[in-house]
C-alpha cells in the first residue's frame, strides 16, 4: 500500500541526489508515531530497487522515539501513543517534540 | 506536460540500466575497487522528507486555494459513516448561500458524485484503483475542473480509511474526521493518527443512539485524549438533527477565508 509509494519516494530522492553515482547504503529515519512498518519498507525496497542506482543497496532504519512535552508542567517523557498522558501530573495537552519522522537521513555512494 | 508536477500524460515510468549513462571514469585509475571500499565510498547527506513531494504538492495547493479565498475540507472517516449523506444533506441546505465544490474519492465507481451531482453542486470523481487516499497530486488535477474565481468552498471527500489519509496533505484547511454510533466507541484510540490531525469531529447518526451500545461521552473523551483541542458535534446526516451547529461553523471558516 503506501510503502511501496513511500519506498518509490526515497529511490526517487536518492536517485536525485547521487549524482549518477551508484548508491551503496541509504539511512532512513523512521519515527515511532509514523503510520510506517519497517519491514514492509525493507520488502518493497528490495523490489523497486531492481534496475535503478540503488539496486544492491543497504538500507538501514533508524528508529527514532517518540517524545512529548507536557503544556502544564513542562516535563519531557517518552510517549507510546498519541494519547499518552503526562506521567507527572497527568496532564492531556502534550506538543510531540519527536517520533513523526519519515526522512531519508543520508547514503552512501560509490 | 502538467504543470503541477511535470508529469506527462502518458506513462513515464521507465527502466534505466545504469550502465547506460553514467560516467565510469573511477574506473579509468588503474586500479579496481570492490563493493563495501571505504576509500571510494562517499557519504551524502539527503536531509529530505520522504513525503517531500506530496508535501511540496500540498503546499501549492493551499497557497492557490489562499490566493482565491477558498475554504478547503478534508473528510475521512472508515468506510459506511456517512460522509458521502452528511455532504449531501450539508449541500442541500447551504448550497443557496455558499458556491460549492466537491472532489470524491473512491477506489472505483463514480457512486458518491452522482449523488453529489444530484444537489446541483460541480463534482469530479477520482478513483484511485488498488490505493488506498488520495494525495495532493490528484487534487491538484482534480480541481483543475472547477471555476476557482467563482468558489467559497471546496469539500473533498476521501477514500474511507482511517489509517493512510492521515498521512498525506492535500493543501486543506482542515481534516474533519467522521465517526458514527453504530461503530466502536474507543475508534479514537484505536486510530489515533487520523483523530489527532482532524480539527474537527462529526459524531453521525446520533438518531440511531436508543438502538446501540454506543456511549457517546465515552468516545468524545477518547477522541479528547488523543486531540485534547478537537471540535466535536453530534449529527444525523438523516433527521437533520445538530447540523445547524456544524454549519455555523462551516460559515465561519468560509467568511475567514
Amino acid at each position: 500500500m503506501h510503502e511501496l509509494s513511500l519506498t518509490q519516494g526515497v529511490i526517487e530522492i536518492c536517485q536525485n541526489s547521487s549524482g549518477g553515482r551508484r548508491v551503496t547504503a541509504v539511512v532512513l529515519e523512521v519515527g515511532e508515531l509514523s503510520s510506517v512498518v519497517p519491514e514492509a519498507l525493507e520488502f518493497c525496497f528490495e523490489a523497486c530497487s531492481k534496475g535503478t542506482l540503488l539496486e544492491g543497496a543497504s538500507l538501514i532504519i533508524e528508529r527514532i522515539p517518540a517524545r512529548g512535552k507536557c503544556h502544564d508542567c513542562s516535563k519531557e517523557f517518552h510517549l507510546r501513543s498519541y494519547y499518552n498522558s503526562c506521567p507527572s501530573c497527568g496532564g492531556h495537552q502534550v506538543t510531540i517534540i519527536s517520533g513523526e519522522e519519515l526522512r531519508v537521513k543520508e547514503m552512501e555512494v560509490d | 506536460m502538467c504543470t503541477v508536477c511535470g508529469c506527462s500524460p502518458e506513462d513515464h515510468h521507465h527502466d534505466h540500466k545504469h550502465d547506460d549513462h553514467h560516467d565510469h571514469d573511477h574506473h579509468d585509475h588503474g586500479h579496481s575497487h570492490s563493493h563495501g571500499d571505504t576509500e571510494t565510498a562517499r557519504k551524502i547527506a539527503v536531509e529530505t522528507d520522504i513525503l517531500s513531494k506530496n508535501n511540496r504538492l500540498a503546499r501549492e495547493n493551499r497557497n492557490l486555494f489562499f490566493r482565491k479565498g477558498i475554504f478547503v475540507l478534508n473528510l475521512v472517516s472508515s468506510p459506511g459513516s456517512g460522509k458521502t449523506s452528511i455532504l449531501e444533506r450539508t449541500l442541500h441546505d447551504l448550497r443557496q448561500k455558499f458556491r460549492f465544490a466537491v472532489v470524491e474519492g473512491d477506489q472505483q465507481t463514480d457512486n458518491d458524485a452522482v449523488r453529489i451531482a444530484a444537489t446541483g453542486v460541480p463534482v469530479r470523481q477520482v478513483n484511485t484503483g488498488a490505493g488506498c487516499h488520495l494525495d495532493a497530486h490528484m487534487v491538484g488535477h482534480a480541481i483543475e475542473n472547477f471555476d476557482l474565481e467563482n468558489l467559497d468552498v471546496l469539500l473533498i471527500e476521501n477514500v474511507g480509511n482511517l489509517v493512510c489519509p492521515a498521512s498525506f496533505d492535500l493543501g486543506e484547511n482542515h481534516k474533519v474526521v467522521v465517526l458514527s454510533v453504530t461503530e466502536g466507541e474507543d475508534k479514537p484510540l484505536k486510530y489515533p493518527a487520523m483523530f489527532h490531525n482532524s480539527d474537527v469531529m462529526l459524531l453521525n447518526k446520533v438518531d440511531l443512539l436508543p438502538h446501540v451500545d454506543f456511549d457517546a461521552e465515552k468516545c468524545k473523551e477518547m477522541a479528547r485524549q488523543v486531540n485534547p483541542d478537537i471540535l466535536i458535534f453530534d449529527v444525523s446526516s438523516k433527521t437533520g438533527e445538530g447540523m445547524t451547529d456544524w454549519y455555523e461553523w462551516l460559515a465561519a471558516g468560509i467568511r475567514q477565508s
